[in-house]
C-alpha cells in the first residue's frame, strides 16, 4: 500500500530527453527479480554505471543527493515502452515521489499512481521554467492540485480524481475494487456468457 | 429510438462493463481472459497471498514460460542454460504459483508453450468481442482478433488474479485507415512501421485504435497480429481489428474455441462486432497503403522509420541527434551501407509460421554472410513443429543460421540471447530503444523477409532484391512511404 501523497517541496532533477523509456529507467536484463524491493540501485542503471559495474562520474544520477531531490523533471512522452511496474518501483526505491513532464505515457501513469509515484503534466512554459532553474525548490500539493515555486503564480494540475483520493488518502485500490465482489458475481451470473472452454 | 452508432471498441467495452464509471471513480471492467508471464506476475501472486486471497478465475487466467527462458535445450547434464540462478528462480516461482492456485500453465514439457501473445490465438483462448489482459504491453496484439486488449501492470495483475475485474476508464477512440493495395513484397511489418512513423512514437497515446481500410481488410491474422503487437509502440493501449470471415475461419477448430453449431453462433455474433456505419472516432488518420515500401528503423524510438534506402533525416531535435549518435547513422546518408553483425527473426511480433516462410524464402539457396550471427526464434511450440513439418529449419540451418526453441529471446535479451555492445542487429521484434537488445545494442526493426535479406547481403536490405516474384524496384522518394493525412 503506498504511503499517502499530500505536499511535497524539493529540489528537482532534470532529466530533459524525450522518450526515456522503461528500459532506460530500468533494463530488462533487471526483471528477472521476484521482489519489488531493491531496484533503485538499478534505476537508470547503465546510465550511471559503466560495463565493469564502476560508477560513472560524469552521470548526473550519481552525484546528487537522491533525498533532496524528489522530483524528476523529465522530458516529453516519459515512461514509454513496456508495462513493468519495475519502472515506478525503481524510481521510488531510488528517491523520486513525482515525475514533472509535458507528456507522460499511459500505462506508466497508471502504474505509478498505484504505487505512491505521483505523475504531474505540466505545459511547455512552466516545463521550461522548470528545466532552467533546476535549483529552484518546487512544491507539489496534490490535495490543492497545484505547483508552486519562487515568486511564480501557482499552475494547476489534474490528477485522475479517484486516483488522487487513493493517494491523498493512502487507501488500496485493490480493497476498494473487492468491494464490488457482489456486482462482479451478479454479473457473471447473470450478463456474461460462460469461460474459455 | 434509433441507437447511436457505436465503433467495434464502444462494443467491446459495452459488453464488459460491470460497474459504470463516473467523475468521482473509474468503472470496474470484467476480463475474460488473464495471460501471465513469469516477469511480471511473482510480485502479484504475493501481493494476492499477503492477503489470504486466491486466484479467482484460474479458469480464465493462462500462463506460459517464456521471458526468462533459455532457447537452447537442456545439456548432457539434463540442465537448462538458464542466464542465471535469478532466471531460473523466476520460472520456478511461476511453476509454483500456478500449481498453487490451480492456473493453467504451458511449462517445459507442455507442447503448446510459446511467447503469450502467440500461444493465445493459437490455442483460441483469444476470440473476438472478449477483453484480453496480460502484464505486458504487446497484449495488444489480441486486438487482431476484435478483441479489447491491453498490457496491465503488475498491481493490476493482482487486481485481476484476486476479482478478474479492472478499474479503468475508458480510452478515446482512433481510427487508422489503410487504403490501397499494398505493393508486391510489402507485408504487415512494413505497415506496421509506417503507421508508427505517421503518428509519433506518443501520437497513440490514450487511445485504443482501429485499423480498417482495405490494407488491413487484405493482411492475413497473422499480419493484423504484427501491425496490432506494435499499436504501444504509438503509445496506443490497445488496437483493433474487426472480425470478419478471416478471423472466423482461422479460429474455427481451435482448442479452446466451441464447435459445431455453438460455433456457427458465436462466428455470427462476432460478425456484428464491426463498427456501425457513422460511428464516431475522437481522431482519425488515414494513409495511403500504396505508397508503403520495405520499411525499417534509423532511431532508437519505433517511429524513426522510413522506407529501406531512403537517407536518414536530418535531426530535429537533441533527442534525434542523440539517437544518430548512439546508432552511428549519419543524416542524410542511407543505412544500408553498415556491416550488419546480428539477425534476429523471432518474437510475438514476427514470430510465427508465415513470418519464417518469409525469411526462409529468402534463404533458401543462400548462405548467412560469413561472420554475421543469425538466430531464428520459433514464437511457440506449434510454430516450431509447423516448420519443421515444413523442413523451415534445414533452410536456416544450411544457410547458416541457428535455429532455437521458443522464447522471447533477443527481443528483450533476457535470457542470455543478446546483441554485443556496439554491435548492429536487424531485428524483426518491436523495439529499437537504447539497450533493448543488450547493453549497448543498436537495432534496426524490419520485416522477417528483410531481416533475412540483410543477413545474406550483410547490410540492411530490401528484401524485394531477392524475391523472385516481385516487382522490379522503382526509384521512389522518401516521402512518398508514409503519406499520411490527418482526417
Ligand atoms: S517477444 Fe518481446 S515483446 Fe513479445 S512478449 Fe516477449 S519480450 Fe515482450
Amino acid at each position: 500500500m503506498p504511503d499517502p501523497f499530500k505536499v511535497l517541496t524539493s529540489g528537482t532533477l532534470v532529466l530533459s530527453q524525450t522518450n526515456i523509456d522503461t528500459d532506460q529507467i530500468i533494463p530488462a536484463r533487471f526483471l528477472t527479480t521476484t521482489s519489488r524491493d531493491g531496484l533503485g540501485a538499478l534505476a537508470f542503471h547503465d546510465w550511471r554505471y559503466e560495463s565493469d559495474g564502476s560508477p560513472k562520474p560524469e552521470a548526473v544520477l550519481n552525484r546528487i543527493e537522491p533525498t533532496q531531490h524528489r522530483i524528476l523533471v523529465a522530458g516529453p512522452n516519459f515512461g514509454c515502452g513496456s508495462s513493468r511496474e519495475h519502472a515506478p518501483w525503481a524510481l521510488l526505491d531510488y528517491g523520486f515521489r513525482a515525475v514533472i513532464a509535458t507528456e507522460i505515457a499511459d500505462i506508466f501513469t497508471s502504474n505509478a499512481l498505484k504505487n505512491g509515484l505521483l505523475p504531474v503534466v505540466v505545459d511547455q512554459a512552466t516545463w521550461d521554467d522548470l528545466a532552467n532553474n533546476p535549483d529552484q525548490p518546487v512544491t507539489i500539493d496534490l490535495e490543492a492540485g497545484e505547483l508552486r515555486r519562487g515568486n511564480h503564480a501557482a499552475v494547476s494540475f489534474t490528477v485522475e480524481p479517484f486516483a488522487r483520493q487513493c493517494l491523498l488518502d493512502g487507501v488500496d485500490t485493490l480493497g476498494w475494487l473487492q468491494s464490488h465482489m457482489p456486482a462482479i458475481e451478479a454479473f457473471e451470473r447473470n450478463a456474461h456468457p460462460e469461460p474459455v472452454a | 429510438m434509433r441507437e447511436p452508432p457505436r465503433t467495434l471498441f464502444d462494443k467491446v467495452w459495452d459488453r464488459h462493463v460491470v460497474v459504470a464509471e463516473t467523475e468521482a471513480t473509474p468503472g470496474v471492467l470484467y476480463v475474460d481472459l488473464h495471460l501471465v508471464h513469469e516477469v511480471t506476475s511473482p510480485q502479484a501472486f504475493s501481493d494476492i497471498e499477503a492477503r489470504g486471497l486466491k486466484v479467482r478465475r484460474p479458469d480464465r487466467t493462462f500462463a506460459t514460460l517464456d521471458h526468462s527462458t533459455p532457447t537452447l535445450p537442456a545439456g548432457p547434464n539434463g540442465l537448462k542454460p538458464y542466464v542465471t540462478a535469478e532466471a531460473e528462480a523466476q520460472v520456478h516461482r511461476l511453476e509454483q504459483n500456478c500449481a498453487r492456485h490451480g492456473v493453467n500453465l504451458a511449462g517445459w514439457d507442455s507442447a503448446d508453450r510459446g511467447v503469450v501473445h502467440v500461444m493465445g490465438p493459437e490455442l483460441g483462448l483469444t476470440q473476438p468481442g472478449m477483453t484480453v489482459v496480460c502484464g505486458d504491453s504487446h497484449t495488444a496484439t489480441h486486438g487482431a482478433f476484435g478483441a479489447l486488449a491491453f498490457g496491465i501492470g503488475t498491481s493490476e495483475v493482482a487486481h485481476v488474479l484476486a476479482t478478474q475485474c479492472l478499474l479503468q476508464r475508458k480510452s478515446r477512440a482512433m481510427r487508422v485507415m489503410v487504403d490501397g493495395r499494398l505493393a508486391p513484397g510489402v507485408v504487415g511489418k512494413d505497415v506496421a512501421l509506417a503507421v508508427i512513423a505517421a503518428l509519433g512514437f506518443g501520437g497513440g497515446t490514450g487511445f485504443v485504435i482501429e485499423y480498417a481500410g482495405e490494407v488491413v481488410r487484405g493482411l492475413d491474422m497473422e499480419g493484423r497480429m504484427t501491425l496490432c503487437n506494435m499499436s504501444i509502440e504509438a503509445g496506443a493501449r490497445a488496437g483493433m481489428v474487426a472480425p470478419d470471415e478471416k478471423t472466423v475461419e482461422w479460429l474455427r477448430g481451435r482448442r479452446h474455441v466451441a464447435s459445431g453449431e455453438a460455433f456457427e453462433q458465436q462466428a455470427a455474433d462476432w460478425l456484428t462486432l464491426a463498427s456501425d456505419p457513422g460511428a464516431v472516432f475522437d481522431s482519425e488518420v488515414v494513409l495511403d497503403g500504396s505508397a508503403i515500401r520495405p520499411m525499417a528503423t534509423w532511431g532508437t524510438t519505433p517511429d524513426a522509420g522510413s522506407p529501406i534506402g531512403s537517407p536518414v533525416p536530418a535531426p530535429r531535435s537533441d533527442s534525434d541527434r542523440k539517437a544518430l549518435a548512439y546508432m552511428g547513422f549519419t543524416a542524410g546518408e542511407t543505412t544500408t551501407t553498415q556491416a550488419v553483425d546480428v539477425v534476429f527473426v523471432g518474437s510475438c511480433t514476427n514470430g510465427r509460421l508465415p513470418d519464417l516462410r518469409a525469411a526462409a524464402e529468402v534463404l533458401r539457396g543462400r548462405k548467412v554472410k560469413p561472420g554475421l550471427r543469425m538466430l531464428v526464434v520459433p514464437g511457440s511450440e506449434a510454430v516450431r513443429r509447423d516448420a519443421e513439418a515444413e523442413g523451415l529449419h534445414h533452410v536456416f540451418t544450411e544457410a547458416g543460421a541457428e535455429w532455437r526453441i521458443p522464447g522471447c529471446s533477443m527481443c528483450i535479451a533476457m535470457n542470455g540471447d543478446f546483441v554485443g555492445p556496439g554491435q548492429l542487429a536487424v531485428s524483426t521484434s518491436n523495439r529499437n530503444f537504447e539497450g533493448r537488445q543488450g547493453k549497448g545494442a543498436r537495432t534496426v526493426l524490419a520485416s522477417p523477409a528483410t531481416a533475412a535479406a540483410s543477413a545474406v547481403a550483410g547490410v540492411l536490405t530490401d528484401p524485394r532484391v531477392y524475391l523472385r516474384e516481385a516487382a522490379p524496384l522503382e526509384q521512389e522518394s522518401a516521402t512518398q512511404a508514409t503519406g499520411v493525412e490527418n482526417a
